[in-house]
């Protein structure tokens, strides 16, 4: 495993910048997740670091070496797709030890078979060794595919939304399992999604991406609880935050310059109404563990979470107190109150 | 609008039964859901409430009228597919009027409605654009406007969300339960999806081979699961069981867990010695050091508001959400506290709960 540090890369695909001065450090054994839409330059990234790109501008380098000139075998990166590409007609035993009997690689038997062993035991297949690959359901056939990429000792595991084609259960059992794995095996890993979920309960540190730039990074806490902009704000949390200019809530101090008001559930306290700041219970959705609470203050609709035993009905008028929201200013950067 | 009764439906293809003696009430004005996973027979029960299958056997009650073997033409329901099935040549008042049309209604009355479903679903201001430009929100929203143009009895819809991502999707569930609540309109709704089940219905009907395994509001069917199917179909993460073997006499209200007295509902049944699974939601179990039932943690995840913890017991691995303030280490060895009043305890082998206190509430919950 090896440090990998991206400096000032640039990337154009004719008129379109598809990532731009994207200053990047991936330490040795850190989990970081890309966190974006798509076409906010994350797959960009992957295959800048793999080196199935070229960057226009900037450094790649790994391990501190400067990568920028080398060849994708050269780089010696572990490269996981979505769309788990096995090989039909071989065994899960043969998919996993493919790349170790790459010609260049010049792996005994002997070796292959400990690896493929190892790691079919790390994910949990080493019962489907001798199974064709066709023959698996989706979440094993995404574990030889994740495999694959474990058998060798990259410099770097890139990993490209692998849990998307997955049904969320599968998906929500992976996510521990992956993350288990990499801090076994002190993995670097640098993994790209659009799911807020993943990114929060697997990285290290999430690196929030917006039209090619990278606005902030940080651990999850850090995103979570101390976003940059209203773009990052609106990136993590469920539900989302709700943004409200400060007239809605005419008694509270908002710093000067305050255009929006970012407050999530943590910074919404609600009391039955006794003279505050008045708002309606429009609906209330029943989630089981959890209730989304739907608020209108004057013609500003809110969400937020309260315990299943509150009592609370649709009509209710109660009082809203805000506990140190986040504050944005016209330009959507944080003001720090 | 109009009730729909189901009585002693049955529906069998060849050898296979995909649907076994199913009966329920959906109410007039109701929001209902069928909800399993693939293969449960909740789509054949509805096509069969729709007309575009025949029972076996059984019978269908719309408003009071037998329709089980009336042609779907003869029935007054409107069936929503997957909501992207959109004419591309047509505009957006042509593709909602289209029914209309062919039924010969004159010119001025489909006007009138279309505009009024539209002004319903708020998209008067895209009427006479093309739906190939449309994102895929608006093209749902017209495609519902087809159905609600007919002003039917009912509404039939077979997981109509299933195509869009998930964060957009939980968007326009709130959406769709708002236009029931302003259109009172009977609807039978099927899904996968226990999120879409939980947040829009009145009352969820959970589907598994072709039998209905519970029936009931929502938050009765999350706290008081019927059997260890349900309890695992319903919730996110779905509820912890805790496996192990002993004997229970009626009356009793607690069990031992290894060395841990684990105090639970009242048992209204004796238990003969056999394999049992005490289920517990995560939100039900916090941390307690005091407790003498105990377990390493796995692992974490934090969500921001609240975390989920992972710990490996020797009874089974459980996942417990709690509050992301306090944070834990993998390999800590941990207490671990349940809500006594909340625990559910089901026999292993025919999966069913045991009847206890728990039970007592159901019938307000």
């Amino acid at each position: 495993m090896a440090e990998v540090r991206l400096e000032q890369v640039e990337k154009r695909f004719g008129d379109v910048t598809a990532v731009t001065g994207i200053d990047l450090t991936i330490h040795d054994g850190e989990f970081v997740v890309l966190l974006g839409p798509t076409g906010a330059g994350k797959t960009t990234t992957l295959r800048l670091i793999a080196g199935l790109e070229k960057p226009d501008h900037g450094r790649v380098s790994i391990g501190g070496r400067d990568a920028t000139p080398l060849s994708p075998m050269e780089r010696n990166t572990a490269f996981v797709f979505q769309q788990y590409s096995l090989y039909p007609h071989l065994s899960v035993f043969d998919n996993l030890a493919f790349p170790l009997r790459s010609p260049a690689r010049r792996v005994d038997e002997e070796t292959i078979r400990h690896t493929v062993e190892r790691v079919a035991k790390l994910l949990r297949i080493e019962q489907k060794l001798q199974n064709r690959a066709t023959r698996l359901s989706g979440g094993e056939m995404q574990r030889v595919a994740i495999g694959r990429a474990l058998v060798r000792s990259p410099s770097i595991y890139l990993m490209d939304e692998p849990l998307s084609s997955l049904d969320a259960k599968l998906r929500s059992e992976l996510r521990l399992e992956l993350k288990h794995i990499q801090q076994d095996l002190g993995a670097t890993v640098l993994y790209v999604t659009h799911d807020q979920t993943e990114a929060m309960t697997m990285a290290t540190r999430i690196g929030v991406l917006d039209h090619g730039r990278l606005v902030q990074i940080g651990s999850p806490r850090e995103i979570y609880e101390s976003p940059r902009n209203i773009y990052v704000a609106t990136r993590l949390g469920m539900p989302s935050i709700n943004l409200v200019p400060p007239s809605a809530f005419p008694a509270h101090p908002a710093p000067a310059g305050t255009r929006t008001i970012g407050a999530r559930t943590e910074h919404v306290g609600i009391a039955r109404a006794n003279g505050g700041t008045h708002a309606k219970v429009e609906w209330i959705e029943h989630l089981g563990d959890q209730n989304h609470l739907h608020l209108a203050v004057g013609e500003h609709k809110l969400v937020t979470l309260v315990d299943p035993e509150v009592d609370l009905s649709v009509g209710d008028a109660i009082d809203i107190a805000l506990r140190q929201p986040l504050y944005f200013g016209a330009d959507g950067e944080r003001i720090r109150g | 609008m109009a009730e729909i009764q189901v009585e002693n439906l049955q529906k069998s293809f060849g050898d296979f039964a995909a649907v076994k003696d199913s009966n329920f009430v959906v109410e007039n004005g109701e929001f209902f859901v069928l909800l399993g996973p693939s293969g449960c027979g909740k789509t054949t029960t509805l096509r069969m409430i729709a007309g575009l299958e025949l029972p076996t056997s059984g019978r269908i009650l719309l408003g009071g009228d037998d329709v089980t073997f009336k042609r779907a033409g003869e029935r007054d329901i409107a069936f929503v597919f997957q909501l992207f099935a959109l004419y591309p040549h047509m505009n957006v008042r042509k593709n909602i009027g289209f029914s209309l049309k062919c039924q010969g209604m004159p010119h001025a009355e489909i006007n009138r409605r279309v505009e009024e479903a539209a002004r319903i679903l708020r998209i008067e201001h895209i009427l006479d654009k093309s739906v190939s430009g449309l994102s895929g929100g608006d093209r749902q929203r017209v495609a519902l406007g087809r159905a609600i143009v007919r002003e039917p009895m009912c509404f039939l819809m077979d997981e109509p969300l299933g195509a869009l991502d998930s964060e957009f999707r939980h968007l326009m569930c709130g959406e769709l339960r708002g236009l029931h609540n302003r259109l009172k309109a009977t609807t039978v709704y099927v899904t996968h999806d226990q999120v879409e089940a939980m947040s829009m219905a009145d009352k969820i009907a959970v589907m598994n081979r072709g039998v209905i395994e519970q029936f009931g509001p929502p938050q009765e069917i999350y706290a008081r699961p019927a059997s260890m199917f349900v309890a695992d179909f319903i919730g996110s993460p779905p509820m912890n069981f805790l496996h192990f073997h002993a004997g229970i006499a009626r009356g009793a209200g607690e069990t031992l867990l290894g060395d841990a007295v684990i105090r639970m509902p009242a048992l209204h049944e004796d238990v003969a010695p056999r394999d049992l699974a005490l289920g517990v939601r995560p939100e039900h179990i916090a941390f307690d050091d005091s407790s003498a039932l105990r377990g390493s943690v796995y692992g974490s995840e934090y969500l921001g508001t609240t975390q989920i913890v992972t710990v490996n017991t020797p009874f089974g691995q459980v996942k417990a959400r709690t509050k992301s303030t306090g944070e834990v280490r993998p390999g800590e060895n941990v207490g671990l506290r349940l809500a006594s009043s909340r625990l559910s305890l089901f026999d292993k082998q025919s999966g069913r709960a045991v009847r206890s206190a728990l039970f007592e509430g159901a019938a307000h919950g």
